[in-house]
């Protein structure tokens, strides 16, 4: 699966996802179809954040996203579990079309199909570390024995066995970002979502979630949306890795292909420039005007 | 002059059945008793005996100056009161937090309700409810629920956007978005909304007095019919050992949820 594009029916579908923010999405994407482009749009008070972005992920596929600040990837991953609505087009993860689901359909969804990571953690600062783990097994109603047995179960898991009664900001950031993995785990859900998981991480704890999170990976065979600024963690982790920009997708390939075949300049540059000086963000001359 | 509505009498009547209650039970327990148990709620809220030893003298100081009757049928307006308040207030600042047009539409309103005299709205509560406890109570409901809306408002509007986001990430319907992460941090805004009703709501008892609430705020009122400095002295001084311990023990309490989310 490292190399080939995937075949058959695939978990997540983004078809013609045009999104845009601002007053008056709708009219502004009227003027995207008749041509303007992103500046013309910040212009009229509207970012466009994805543009007419189309992809797919095979079951099982850890797929990175990769690209400049504000070229859209948390947008992208967000609309993944809806926490961000499309302005066009349709999302479909495991078949079901995200975008039709009612109130109730949503919460069922993201309940049992979609776990999410974020940047900056997102525990709930008045629950124990283990509370904050079972957090997603209480939400859909399973009974306290059973989920915080699994929850314990999955804090063992990322080594955090001992904690389960601290609270999180007694904890460092790596030890945070733990539970923050095995709440979104202890779900088991097909999917995972994680949106720069590490890079709030001093390098040394990035490096061994990294290799935690590639050998659960392993043994799970979930479906990974991944989204980071590393390309050497995406080169590690990844079987295809996407750069966006401007919200539309430039390149999709294996790690190898991108770094061995940038399709354009931009991708070039942006390759280039994370091997050039490694401990910076990507920072290029390409960098369109919006990005920040 | 007084006619009553079937509505307002029956209101007027379950109203009056709590707060007589409330009175009788506070009157009828010793006041040794009574002490030992505000004692015993600063240390809960506080786990602090200094603050426990403190409010216990606060109370004692209150019986030595004679105000102990009047003090207990003036803590059971507050209690009654505040309750009101918590059940309207809090709904309300939730509501406000979550629309917008809720939240402009009452703005206006608690700032008419905050910068009206109290004697205004006096007038038509003892039209309505006639003479005594239950438009005492009215009138405070009203001039001490806008600070708790507000802070309710504030403090759910103010939540880690990082933390709702997660909680919804996570499939929770807005109830459990509410009560599971939205109630809990905002606790602590809420409870310094409390805070402030309780001390708007003793702020009262002297206005209240004035149409026929038994209480402290009737010793103050003598005090000033009769020109008697000294009376109206020991009354004030009554309201406020009342308010320093009130405060002291909401402010305490606050403060430990505070501590316990770590900021
Ligand atoms: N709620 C919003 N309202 C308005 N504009 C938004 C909103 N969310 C994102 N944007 C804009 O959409 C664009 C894409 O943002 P996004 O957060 O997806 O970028 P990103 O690739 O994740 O960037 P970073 O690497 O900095 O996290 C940016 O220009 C951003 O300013
Ligand atoms: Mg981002």
């Amino acid at each position: 699966m490292r190399d080939a594009p995937p075949a058959g029916a695939p978990m997540i579908e983004f078809a013609a996802v045009t999104t845009l923010f601002g007053r008056r999405p709708q009219r502004a994407l009227e003027r995207f179809r008749a041509g303007a482009d992103k500046a013309a749009l910040l212009a009229e008070g509207h970012v466009l954040a994805l543009a007419d972005l189309s992809l797919t992920i095979a079951p099982g596929e850890f797929f990175a996203v990769m690209g400049l600040s504000g070229s859209g990837k948390s947008t992208l991953i967000r609309h993944v579990n809806r926490l961000i609505d499309p302005t066009a087009g349709c999302i479909r993860v495991d078949g079901i079309e995200v975008s039709a689901l009612d109130r109730r359909g949503l919460e069922a969804f993201r309940r049992r199909r979609v776990a999410m990571v974020f940047q900056h953690f997102g525990l709930l600062p008045h629950r124990t570390v283990l509370e904050n783990a079972a957090y997603g097994l209480e939400v859909r109603g399973e009974p306290r024995a059973e989920r915080e047995a699994r929850a314990a179960a999955w804090l063992e898991r990322v080594g955090l066995a001992g904690y389960e009664r601290h609270m999180p900001q007694a904890l460092s950031g790596g030890m945070r970002q733990r539970v923050g993995l095995a709440r979104a785990l202890a779900v088991e859900t097909p999917v995972l979502l994680m949106d720069e998981p590490f890079s709030a991480l001093d390098p040394l704890t990035r490096a061994e979630l990294q290799d935690e999170l590639a050998a659960l990976h392993r043994g799970h065979g979930r479906t990974v949306l991944f989204v980071t600024h590393d390309l050497d963690e995406a080169a590690r982790l990844a079987d295809r890795i996407a750069i966006l920009r401007d919200g539309a997708v430039v390149q999709v390939g294996a790690p190898a292909d991108i770094l061995e075949r940038p399709a354009d300049e931009h991708v070039r540059a942006f390759v280039g420039a994370v091997r050039r000086d490694r401990p910076q963000p990507p920072s290029s001359p390409f960098a369109s005007p919006s990005a920040g | 002059m007084v006619v009553y509505g079937d509505g307002f009498q029956a209101v007027s009547d379950s109203l009056l059945v709590v707060l007589v209650a409330i009175e009788q039970a506070l009157r009828a327990v010793p006041p040794v008793v009574f002490v030992a148990a505000v004692a015993a709620l600063a240390f809960a809220a506080g786990r602090s005996l200094r603050l426990a030893a403190a409010m216990a003298a606060v109370c004692w100081f209150v019986g030595a100056l004679g105000l102990w009757d009047q003090a207990m049928q003036t803590v059971a307006i507050v209690l009654v009161s505040v309750a009101i308040s918590v059940l309207v207030g809090l709904p309300l600042g939730v509501l406000a937090a979550k629309r917008a047009t809720v939240r402009a539409g009452l703005a206006p309103l608690l700032d008419l309700m905050q910068t009206i005299p109290s004697f205004v709205y006096l007038i038509p509560a003892a039209m309505l409810f006639g003479l005594g406890k239950v438009p005492a109570i009215l009138a405070t409901v009203v001039y001490a629920t806008p600070p708790l809306v507000r802070l309710t408002d504030l403090g759910i509007r103010q939540v880690d956007a990082a933390a709702t986001e997660a909680a919804r990430a996570f499939g929770a319907s807005p109830r459990q978005l509410l009560w599971g992460v939205e109630l809990p941090l905002a606790l602590p805004a809420i409870m310094q909304g409390v805070n402030q009703t309780v001390m708007m709501a003793l702020g009262m008892v002297v206005i209240a007095s004035m149409i026929g609430a038994r209480g402290v705020g009737e010793t103050v009122l003598l005090g000033l019919q009769r020109g008697d400095a000294g009376q109206g002295f020991v009354g004030g001084l009554g309201i406020v050992l009342l308010a320093v311990a009130f405060d002291r023990i909401t402010q305490a309490w606050g403060r430990r949820l505070q501590a316990g989310r770590g900021g």
